[in-house]
């Protein structure tokens, strides 16, 4: 697989991945209105991931045939945050995350400049709502304030491997992207009177593994509910 | 769903610039801010939109239903304020 499918199978991959994710809350969110903000949320990230996989070969066959080895999504953005303030976390943290690196892209000269173009503005939309969430559910009632605190160190110790190089985004500036994502985490996190983590943001035997295949538990369950009716009934459509 | 708590807001679309804002439908939100977003994610997805309102419904004074005929029932015979006795001149186009 040449550098620029390695890249597009793993930013896609975490498209598709935490697509899925906040899929999940379909049905079941706190409130109907923010049912259809992470379903917003959701499709322009199934958009980004079509892309990004269309690039690298049949997106049916990537998403649904592929086994959890294959992945290459950041650990991040497969853990369950079944809780609403951890799925709030994850979202600020990753679209941050995702805002930057996308507007490095778009900045560049590359096969993704069209594609980020677009994206940088879906996941400007993403980082205010995340923001927003943040701010209200940190700085709103004691219950709601230690969710958040629970949900962002819980998380954090997963933000480390979003920085690692990936292979094949060579006008990337992996620094300054770490840079900007921390100076805006923080700024978020002391606005909603949360304290920014002071713990290891990956555990020694876990750095960059979602890049290279290794997964966290709950990946393997997601991967099966995601991927069990393609592969029940093959090449059906209606 | 516990939407109870929060208050109901009216939400008004511009369609496009030069128009007036019309009033498209209300949701829930816990503040301003929210129900703004809340607005763009429920009646702007497929490009409805070039600039929303909301307004808190508690802030609107409607007439009465029971009012209808006061309101309304005088107007209905005085033909006169409708400018439909005007004669058109013949070349006068889009009126």
């Amino acid at each position: 697989m040449s550098p620029a499918h390695a890249a597009a199978l793993a930013l896609g991959d975490d498209a598709l991945i935490l697509s899925h994710r906040l899929g999940e809350w379909a049905g079941r969110a706190p409130v109907l209105e923010e049912e259809v903000a992470l379903a917003n949320i959701a499709l322009d990230l199934l958009g980004q991931a079509r892309a990004l996989l269309s690039l690298v070969g049949d997106e049916d066959e990537l998403a649904y045939l592929r086994d959890e080895r294959a992945f290459r999504n950041v650990q991040l953005v497969e853990q369950p945050c079944e809780d609403f303030a951890a799925t709030v976390a994850r979202q600020l943290l990753f679209s941050t995350y995702q805002h930057a690196l996308y507007g490095q892209l778009a900045g560049a000269d590359g096969p993704f400049t069209p594609l980020a173009a677009k994206a940088v503005k879906e996941t400007a939309y993403h980082r205010d709502h995340a923001e927003q969430w943040t701010l209200r559910l940190g700085d709103g009632t004691a219950e709601s304030h230690e969710r958040m605190r629970r949900a962002v160190e819980g998380l954090w110790r997963f933000t480390g491997e979003l920085f690692q190089p990936v292979e094949g985004l060579p006008e990337i500036d992996w620094q300054a992207l770490r840079a900007t994502w921390t100076e805006r985490v923080t700024d978020v996190l002391e606005r909603a009177t949360l304290a920014v983590p002071t713990g290891p943001q990956s555990a020694a035997w876990a750095a960059g593994a979602g890049r290279q295949g290794v997964h966290t538990e709950p990946f393997g369950r997601m991967l099966a509910e995601m991927q069990h009716l393609h592969r029940s009934h093959p090449g059906a459509t209606w | 769903m516990s939407t109870t708590d929060w208050p109901l807001w009216e939400v008004f679309v511009r369609s496009r610039r030069g128009l007036a804002h019309t009033h498209a439908g209300s949701l829930h939100a816990p503040d301003a801010e929210l129900a703004l977003r809340n607005a763009r994610d429920l009646y702007t997805r497929r490009s409805e939109g070039v600039s929303l309102w909301v307004v808190p419904s508690a802030a609107i004074t409607a007439s009465s239903p029971d009012e209808k005929d006061p309101f309304f029932g005088p107007a209905a015979d005085k033909a006169y304020r409708h400018p439909t006795f005007y004669e058109i001149p013949e070349g006068v186009r889009h009126l």
